[in-house]
């Protein structure tokens, strides 16, 4: 059996839409370091790879096309990266991977603060990409109007301007990985008798040129410990399997059966295949909502009471598994056998599933053999048996 | 009770007063670096620790300027580390009003605000050229004379932000199932000629309501927007007459704008060395001022006034004789000093006086006309200099910035620091929590208006 990748997607209070009024939640304390210090310390105790942070560039909605005006829901957050930075120097080994939204956001910008990101944690920064269509999230900008509201249920992939925007993503993805490369790794010369501090032969202009932006270069910051951070992506369908194929490293895909599970990494696979990638495999992740307990009827009540206080049975992207660590650990081994290299869990309650999954699920999945017994690299690509990328620009 | 001073650390940077090949210069990106120096600033019971921002590396004649201390993290990032291996020391960058957009640069500080529980403080500085403009998606788009407008208009859209949110929303009441107060919570709407956006602010009000904001222009134009909206200003009159003059003139703007004379802090750049005498603190000056000023160094200051290449100058040789290209294609890219030298003519004139007057070979005359240290001498004359200036009211304390990268804090932080607090002009212990409290400035009501 080979051992599994864990995630956990930290999100709120938790990613049931009840979760801050949980017993066990702090609503009042989810814009503090101190929740999300101790949030990652709990994941890093439990050996797992990374912790995604989500976030949006507009208020939490329910709805794609509109503010929802919810007030019984978590509304407010911080910025992941920021998020990621500080919770950094607290812990050593776990994978910090924030969220940001490209569609609004200068790949400058961001590349140096994942840069910066992965200097701050020494070897442990990714990223997670995300697109938006959000017409609300476009007028907090101003600058380009987004007219198109997807509809729930409706296959989105054809739609031009879903193409356009996820082919922006894959070019903002390069102009990340350009301005990573902008600095030979040994750049920094600081030779003193020729007074020169780099070797400008050293740094490179990327000088992409693309539909949505232009970016010069060199990057202000020098190549991150990584070489390249980890780039991640969401990819619920055939179109993002393109991106994900094709400009991350690690994809998340969101099957909900054992024959999707396989249709998704095979659909990736093609991507990757098709984009001639070279730098080592690409892993995929399932991604699952889970609510946990000591029994299956314990968890299921959990659900039921969260769903309860919710006023409607919680209705999620990806599967929702209610049960016990060792029921858990049989789906994810199971799903494995369609080629996912791990997952990304979901907690319903962050107080409480995530622990779950660090005391319970973790030892369990141990027992099995499917998972580190300890962090065996200091780096998250390390955690994934993952180079350290050659520079592109850097003569061989 | 004499006036207190107020004491910040700038994490030295790039530029040539950096003195990269000094042995016990460490790393400028290694977050380590950031780590020794913010520690040191806080165990000095400094107000903040200050970063500078780049988003291009210079050039000159064409080539990425290879002579000074190349490459910097980003700002938001590394503050936000800093603010886990800190308690109470403050977190200022600077940040672009120029290639940054309003809603995202306000999230990002109110942030900040959020995770170092009240410390976070914003340098606003502006920019439009288009050289910088390349690395980002609208390029060169801001003609020069709109970069303060956009600059005023961006604060006041970020304000508007920030006030969006009173800071009683959150309820968070699990037995009612009310998590926000209103569902139109962070609603704001701004239509100006820079900016017209609305929606929701997603980030509730932060502990200090918004970031401290520091102003760094020195024009009049930099003054006015200081005077209005500014809680310090980031001034580069280090020296006693100038400083004074700075202070009253801008203090006495104050009025206009309805603000007492101490709602704006005014804390010049500063830069040190010392020795156990005021004689050796002289000596290691001198020797600092020559390795900051090497002589290829020296042409390549001259070439960014000239606009010329001087390579085949000699720096132990006298000035050119052939006055500066005025033309508007610099030959040194990325400077604020280009933009400075309003009129080249004038002052390659003044300067080829002044070295035939004094006997001064290139590099002689480029230390002289570049900053030398603001202090120099034993802890003692260093202390009672910086006391001096603050209590005749040519500033109201010092942003130091030491030249050797991270350790050049460590000796003030041990010798100068306890003779200010011997003369009870300087703090012993934190009063406050907030960057606001240390700077002693008033608490924010909620809302605040924008002149």
């Amino acid at each position: 059996m080979s051992q599994l990748h864990l995630a956990v997607g930290l999100e709120g209070a938790g990613w049931h839409p009840a979760a801050w009024r949980d017993p066990a939640a702090a609503p009042h304390d989810l814009l503090s370091a101190a929740y999300w210090t101790e949030l990652v310390a709990v994941a890093e105790r439990g050996l797992l790879d990374l912790v995604t942070i989500e976030d949006g560039l507009a208020l939490q909605s329910e709805r794609d096309d509109a503010p929802d005006g919810r007030t019984d829901r978590v509304r407010g957050r911080l910025d992941a990266v920021l998020t990621a930075a500080r919770v950094a120097p607290t812990t050593r080994h776990i994978g910090l991977v924030p969220s940001a939204t490209v569609t609004h956001t200068e790949p400058f910008h961001l590349s140096k603060a994942v840069a910066t990101l992965d200097y701050v944690s020494t070897g442990r920064a990714g990223l997670r990409v995300q697109a938006s269509l959000r017409p609300f999230e476009a007028r907090h900008f101003g600058r380009r109007e987004v007219s198109f509201v997807p509809r729930q249920g409706v296959d989105i992939a054809g739609d031009p301007l879903v193409v356009d925007l996820l082919g922006e993503v894959v070019d903002y993805v390069e102009v990340l990985r350009r301005l990573w490369d902008s600095w030979e790794d040994d750049a920094e010369i600081r030779d003193v008798a020729t007074g020169r501090f780099v070797d400008i032969e050293k740094l490179h202009y990327i000088d992409f040129e693309g539909k949505h932006f232009s970016v010069r270069g060199p990057s202000i910051t020098p190549r991150p410990p990584q070489g390249q951070p980890l780039v991640v992506a969401l990819a619920h369908g055939p179109a993002a399997y393109a991106v994900a194929g094709r400009a991350a490293d690690v994809a998340i895909v969101t099957p909900h059966s054992l024959e999707e599970a396989r249709a998704a990494v095979e659909g990736v696979a093609a991507e990757r295949s098709a984009a001639a990638r070279t730098d080592g495999p690409g892993h995929v992740l399932g991604d699952l909502a889970v609510v946990l307990g000591a029994t299956t009827a314990e968890a299921q009540d959990r659900l039921a009471r969260l769903d309860e206080l919710a006023g409607e049975p919680w209705s999620t992207d990806v599967d929702v598994i209610a049960g016990t660590p060792t029921e858990l650990a049989d789906r994810l081994q199971d799903w494995a056998s369609a080629g996912l290299d791990g997952y990304r869990l979901r907690p319903a309650v962050l107080a409480t599933d995530l622990a779950h999954i660090t005391t319970g699920l973790v030892p369990e999945l141990q027992r099995r053999g499917a998972f580190r017994t300890a962090y065996t690299a200091s780096t998250l690509r390390g955690h994934f048996g993952l180079p350290r990328p050659a520079n592109r620009y850097a003569a061989v | 009770m004499p006036k207190q001073i107020h004491l910040a650390a700038h994490f030295p940077g790039v530029n040539n007063t950096t003195v990269w090949s000094d042995p016990r210069g460490g790393s400028h990106i290694e977050f380590s670096s950031f780590v020794h120096f913010a520690q040191t600033a806080e165990r000095a019971k400094f107000d903040f620790l200050f970063l500078a921002e780049g988003l291009r590396l210079r050039e000159q004649a064409g080539k990425i300027y290879d002579l000074d201390v190349v490459g910097r993290p980003d700002t938001f990032t590394v503050l936000s580390a800093l603010a886990a291996v800190t308690e109470q020391l403050g977190l200022t960058g600077t940040i672009n009003s120029t290639f940054n957009e309003p809603y995202e640069v306000a999230r990002q500080f109110a942030s900040l605000d959020h995770l170092s529980a009240g410390r976070a403080a914003w340098n606003v500085v502006t920019s439009w050229d288009a050289f910088t403009g390349e690395n980002f998606r609208r390029g060169g788009f801001l003609p020069q004379d709109q970069r303060y407008a956009r600059a005023k208009e961006f604060l006041t859209t970020a304000f508007e932000l920030f006030d969006s949110w009173k800071g009683d929303e959150i309820a968070a009441d699990a037995g009612s199932g009310q998590f926000v107060s209103r569902p139109d919570v962070g609603a704001f709407s701004h239509e100006g000629p820079q900016f017209s956006i609305s929606g929701q602010f997603n980030v509730p009000r932060s502990p200090q309501g918004r970031p401290v904001i520091f102003q760094a222009g020195d024009s009049e134009e930099g003054r006015e927007f200081a005077a209005s909206t500014a809680d310090a200003i980031f001034s580069r009159h280090s020296e006693f007459e100038a400083g004074r003059a700075f202070y009253t003139d801008v203090k006495d703007r104050l009025a206009t704008y309805g603000r007492s004379r101490d709602s704006l802090l005014i804390l010049p750049a500063a830069t040190f060395v010392l020795g156990d005498t005021d004689a050796e603190a002289q000596e290691i000056a001198h020797q600092v001022r020559l390795q900051q000023v090497s002589g290829q160094t020296a042409i390549r200051f001259l070439e960014q006034l000239w606009n010329r290449d001087l390579s085949a100058y000699d720096p132990d040789g006298p000035l050119p004789d052939i006055d500066p290209d005025t033309g508007d294609d610099h030959i040194a890219k990325g400077r604020a000093s280009v933009r400075m030298n309003r009129d080249p003519v004038a002052v390659a004139r003044e300067w080829r006086a002044l070295a035939t007057e004094k006997g001064l070979s290139i590099r002689e005359l480029i230390i002289e006309v570049t900053g030398r240290q603001s202090f120099v001498g034993s802890p003692r004359t260093v202390a009672d200099e910086i006391d001096r200036f603050v209590q005749a009211d040519a500033s109201d304390g010092f942003i130091l910035v030491p030249h050797v990268t991270p350790g050049g804090l460590d000796g003030f932080a041990d010798t100068v620091v306890p003779l200010l607090q011997e003369k009870g002009v300087y703090r012993t212990e934190y009063e406050g929590t907030t960057l606001r409290e240390h700077l002693g400035l008033a608490a924010l009501g909620n809302a605040v208006p924008v002149g």
